[in-house]
């Protein structure tokens, strides 16, 4: 019934679902969904960034020595690894919209590419905390942190806290990623299978959106748990 | 009535159109969805009645003689659980919503059918998880995961059940999701905001609160699973994490989830009443933003649920005043329906009877709230019944009572059938009159100081716990009524016509019940909502004809 023609006023798309009026409607109504789910997104991550505030007004001596302990360079090139990705699925979205098929697999592959980098890097970071013992409920030990922060007072316990809540946030980070390339998979298949033109794009779009968002996440993240008082201390 | 009737037998409708498990399992069409979240949450409706059966029984003797302390926790933990997140908060949004939403704004589906369903899938894994935390052992630690009993001595299936809270909070921001983007991009021509109907308003408001509080529980949840998997230190203040923090960030959304439940219930509410009052409602703009006001106002005042927990008294102050500023919507709505209903012809049909047991119960559940959010009291009735039967008076008296007056007003939209008109007014009478005995003493109980959460209690407050659980089986029989003869209905009830209540609303402009795109043609509205004044009755269509 919805497909009598008296309703659809613009021809038939492929893509259009019974429901909607016209390619248009359909588009704004996926282009919002993504943007309350995003909004979704920044509350759950909120209530992290919220702890951590607290706690880093309540305990920074061991935030800033913990934040010490992280590796900055590696850290720092993995924020460009991420930057690059959100510029390759960017050009993703011009590619569909474009209707460039093979650049937009192309572009796919290399946000994938991108993505699994940092991911990559981000185990070796855990691993080595791990192996530092900063890892709470795994034998957590700060005795490191005193030695190096000898003027600051530390307190192990609350050194603890600065560790739970960077894995909490990274690993949630992660999860995020991992979803995101779970996408690209998909994406990438049905770009392959040329799915996506200038008529229909909305999956890369907002597939798109989401990973730019897990990568804003990041450069929150980034200065938050990297860059707590590098200068001043010795 | 007949003759009025020209529906031939074999119509094609929603219900009728296809057939087989698959057929309801695997589609996107809301009204379908909305009957399985119909089904679902009723089961849970029983299953968390069930318990609030055996914790009443309990409660009739002042010795704890019917079940220990342990199960007595577990009993009430799992009844705030399972009746919270799995039957109040996507009770009217998820069935009455879910099938009525696209209808009422003239939409042929929600936006996104297939996250509906999801949703709906979702739900079912979050059911299924809690099952089976309750069957292996339960929970024990209250509805509230208060840290550090959740995270570091509850010996209970904590983790899982919290998982499953978590997995039910994205069937909820889904639905949430789905009714905005429906609203903001889906309306028929013509269906402007200012003529969309409250229960539409009501609706936006609640998805925002969905929307936006829901995540904020998710991550709660997750925080206090990973403390207690994995010993992460985040509320535990053996390592200077502070409890206090996971009360704040629960209570963020546990507070504003209270408005989940109740703002539907009043959508529905001001649809009834206008109806049976044959009026247009008073003040529009008034209801409509009174809606969204309380959805703003409820995420300013949760700490009042910790004026005793340890915080600081001036945060104490501005959280009590914020507190008593949600009961300026909530009043504004009450008078607007009272003035509604003045000088309207009023007809006492059993949705009206649920509307009016809702004004009543919501308001003394409001007005009991204004006295929790006031400190000297607060500190007075904590932890008691008090709390207890305020908050039933607003879940149970107001969402409860909204929800069931909504399934009988809509039921022969949904099904195509009537419900016996005289059994339907009984049964209100039945949960209005259980309900009260229920509660009510519980206010007198918490005055008293007799605390919530105890197995067993001082020999004087035996009679009026007599009176509680005598009331609870009343209201047990007031809910198995109308489950009873909606089935009964289902086959034997009498036909419905397209309009049985001579209804303003685009959902009675289509047949009963509608067929799977709702409407034939996309509707154009050209009149605002209610235009009870130049719509006949149905009486006086049967005079006509």
């Amino acid at each position: 019934m919805s497909d009598s023609p008296a309703t659809m006023e613009h021809g038939h798309s492929p893509a259009l679902r019974h429901h909607f009026a016209d390619v248009e409607q359909q588009r704004n109504a996926a282009s919002l969904g993504m943007w309350l789910f995003l909004a979704t997104e920044i509350m759950f991550f909120g209530g992290m960034f919220c702890a951590y505030l607290i706690y880093r007004i309540s305990y920074f001596n061991e935030f800033a020595a913990g934040s010490q302990s992280l590796q900055l360079k590696v850290g720092a090139a993995n924020t460009v690894v991420l930057i690059c990705s959100s510029l390759t699925v960017a050009l993703g979205v011009r590619a569909a919209q474009m209707g460039k098929r093979r650049l937009l697999v192309v572009l796919l592959l290399l946000t994938m590419l991108f993505g699994l980098t940092f991911l990559g890097v981000k185990a070796y970071e855990w691993h080595r905390e791990y192996e530092e013992h900063h890892v709470p409920g795994f034998g957590f030990d700060a005795k490191n942190l005193i030695e190096e922060h000898p003027k600051l007072g530390i307190d192990p316990q609350h050194a603890q806290v600065f560790y739970s809540l960077y894995f909490a946030m990274t690993g949630m980070h992660a999860i995020h990623m991992i979803i995101g390339v779970g996408l690209f998979i998909w994406l990438t298949f049905m770009a392959w299978r040329g799915e996506y033109g200038p008529e229909y794009y909305t999956p890369v779009e907002n597939a798109g959106l989401y990973w730019h968002f897990v990568d804003i996440v990041w450069i929150y993240l980034f200065p938050l748990l990297y860059l707590i008082d590098r200068k001043p201390l010795g | 009535m007949a003759t009025a009737i020209t529906i031939p037998a074999e119509r094609e409708h929603y219900l009728n159109k296809e057939h087989g498990i698959s057929s309801w399992l695997l589609t996107t069409d809301h009204k379908r969805i909305a009957l399985l979240y119909l089904l679902s949450i009723t089961f849970f409706f029983f299953i968390g009645g069930f318990f609030a059966l055996l914790i009443r029984l309990e409660l009739l003797t002042p010795a704890g003689d019917l079940v220990q302390a342990d199960t007595y926790n577990k009993l009430f933990s799992m009844h705030g659980q399972v009746m919270v997140f799995f039957f109040l908060i996507p009770s009217i949004p998820a069935v009455l919503g879910n099938f009525l939403v696209p209808l009422m704004i003239g939409a042929k589906d929600l936006a996104f059918p297939k996250i509906n369903l999801l949703s709906w899938y979702l739900y079912v894994i979050a059911g299924i998880m809690m099952l089976h935390a309750m069957i292996t052992g339960g929970v024990d630690t209250g509805w509230t995961f208060y840290t550090p009993l959740s995270t570091a001595f509850s010996n209970t299936h904590v983790i899982e059940a919290g998982l499953s809270i978590f997995v039910a909070g994205f069937s909820s921001i889904f639905t949430g999701l789905n009714f905005v983007v429906t609203i903001h991009r889906m309306r028929a021509p013509g269906m402007t905001w200012s003529r969309m109907p409250l229960f539409i308003w009501a609706h936006y408001a609640t998805s925002i609160i969905q929307l936006l509080g829901t995540p904020v529980l998710a991550i709660t949840l997750v925080l206090v699973v990973l403390e207690r998997a994995f010993h992460l230190c985040i509320f535990d203040s053996t390592c200077g994490g502070d409890p206090l923090l996971f009360q704040h960030l629960f209570w963020f959304y546990s507070h504003p989830a209270v408005y989940i439940m109740i703002l539907p219930s009043m959508g529905v509410v001001t649809e009834i009443i206008t109806c049976f009052s044959r009026k247009r409602v008073f003040g529009y703009h008034f209801i409509a933003l009174a809606s969204i006001s309380i959805a703003v106002f409820g995420f300013l005042v949760w700490a009042h649920h910790m004026f005793v927990a340890g915080m600081s008294v001036y945060a104490a102050l501005a959280f009590s005043l914020l507190s008593y500023s949600v009961a300026v919507p909530s009043a504004i709505k009450v008078f607007n329906w009272t003035a509604t209903m003045y000088k309207g012809s009023i007809s006492y049909s059993t949705p009206m009877l649920y509307a009016f047991g809702f004004i009543g119960l919501f308001t003394m559940g409001g007005m009991t709230g204004l006295f929790l959010a006031s400190l000297g009291i607060d500190v007075h009735v904590t932890d008691t019944y008090f709390v207890v039967a305020h908050f039933h008076y607003i879940m149970v008296g107001g969402a409860v009572m909204g929800y069931l007056g909504g399934m009988h007003f809509w039921w022969p939209k949904i099904s195509g059938r009537m419900y016996p008109e005289g059994w339907g007014r009984l049964a209100a009478l039945i949960v209005f009159i259980g309900f009260n005995l229920t509660f009510f003493p519980q206010f007198i109980l918490g005055y008293l100081g007799m605390p919530r959460r105890y197995w067993q209690y001082p020999p004087e407050f035996q009679v009026l716990n007599v009176l509680s659980t005598a009331g609870s089986t009343i209201l047990a029989v007031g809910y198995v009524l109308p489950m009873v003869y909606f089935l009964w209905s289902m086959r034997y009830g009498k036909i419905a016509s397209d309009n049985p209540w001579g209804a303003a609303g685009l959902e009675w402009k289509t047949s009963s019940p509608p067929t799977t795109f709702n409407f034939d043609e996309t509707p154009v509205v050209t009149w605002e909502a209610y235009n009870y004044d130049e719509i006949p009755t149905p009486e006086e269509v049967a005079v006509e004809r």
